[in-house]
């Protein structure tokens, strides 16, 4: 029994102890099933939501070093729901994006600023379309548990990556603008 | 030929005139427009088909209490079972008026899209996202659609009935400038 006890009480002291480590520690396993990555266009004022259901997303963030942090995100364009199936038909194809000649988008950051308290900035390149355009998207990070949780998002100008061309190149049906929020849980390295 | 028969009042011949045209526009571009491939312009021809049904449904609120507060003129001479129609087709006209829209507003909310009117004002969802009450309110949409055809052509007939064969006063009545 008194064993047993001790047992228990290492353990505990053990997890204790790299909850504690996890505390100061890197992010960088990040949690699928829990992140998500979501958009809403704007059609003739009404805005469509729409997400995407596979991407891979690699993070390495250490708030007490975010200025050394660093992420990229590769999304599968196939995985487009666009809010109903005409549209997801219609997303895919050439005037849109092109998924045959280019399947995936992907963010590759090249710095990450902090903005004071949980705000930062990640600053980075998108290439989609064979387009590569700077962004700046604004993030709150927080930690709940042993996991840190990443929400943000930017405006994306589908113009600037050729996102729907011909007859969709009119911006008064679908809005130029698309706003784009993701949702990305990522844990701490086990040691 | 009555001459003297008593008219509509104003609002309800505005009222009537208005919406009469607003279906005559919403209606074929609904039957023109479901067909379309998904463009630029099939999205901007549903939303001024969503604006106008709205439209619709507004006025009918005012037109509706006008009518319960304001008793109509007295019909012309005519066999009580044509007045029975004649009556029987407004009242259900009334009903479209109010259902036709109402169910475009469901599926749209169903089917995912708010209503955004004239683009600037947001409506609210009257039911959530769901494929399959967007598929049902497609169908009744559709139906009672084609009820509304039937029925304004019941009513365009008995109205044209009167002016050729009974050559009385009963369109008369509701015609804008008249006397």
């Amino acid at each position: 029994m008194k064993i047993q006890t001790l047992t228990l009480n290492a353990a505990l002291s053990t997890a204790l102890l790299l909850a504690g480590n996890a505390h100061a520690a890197e992010f960088n396993q990040v949690d699928a099933a829990r992140s998500s990555l979501a958009f809403s266009s704007k059609q003739m004022g009404v805005p469509v939501p729409g997400s995407f259901k596979r991407f891979t997303t690699q993070i390495a963030f250490d708030p007490a070093k975010p200025t050394a942090a660093s992420t990229t995100l590769e999304i599968d364009l196939a995985s487009i729901d666009a809010g109903s199936k005409d549209a997801n038909d219609e997303v895919v194809g050439k005037q849109w994006f092109n998924v045959k000649a280019f399947p995936t988008a992907k963010f590759v950051s090249t710095g990450v600023k902090a903005l004071g308290g949980n705000r930062f900035e990640a600053i980075g390149k998108m290439t989609i379309k064979g387009q590569t355009r700077d962004v700046v998207a604004p993030f709150t990070f927080k930690q709940d548990g042993a996991s840190g949780v990443f929400d943000g998002g930017f405006v994306l100008k589908r113009m600037e990556y050729n996102i729907g061309e011909g007859p969709w190149a009119d911006v008064s049906a679908v809005a130029n603008e698309i706003e784009i929020k993701f949702h990305v849980v990522a844990n701490a390295a086990k040691k | 030929m009555n001459t003297t028969a008593p008219r509509y009042s104003g609002p309800a011949i505005a009222a009537h005139w208005l919406i009469a045209a607003l279906i005559l526009v919403a209606f074929p571009l609904g039957v023109y427009m479901h067909d379309l491939p998904l463009s630029p312009n099939k999205l901007k021809l549903y939303s001024y088909h969503k604006w106008i049904g709205i439209t619709v449904l507004l006025l009918f609120v005012p037109r509706i209490l006008w009518r319960i507060t304001h008793r109509p003129p007295a019909a012309l001479p005519m066999p009580a079972w044509q007045h029975k129609i004649a009556e029987g087709t407004h009242h259900l006209l009334y009903l479209l008026m109010f259902l036709v829209p109402l169910t475009g507003w469901l599926m749209s909310s169903a089917k995912g899209f708010q209503v955004v009117y004239f683009g600037v004002l947001p409506l609210p969802d009257l039911i959530g996202k769901s494929e399959e009450l967007g598929d049902l309110f497609k169908e009744v949409h559709e139906a009672l659609n084609w009820a509304l055809l039937v029925l304004v052509g019941l009513h365009v007939a008995g109205a044209l009935k009167h002016v050729i064969l009974d050559k009385d006063g009963t369109l008369r009545r509701m015609l804008p400038f008249g006397k």
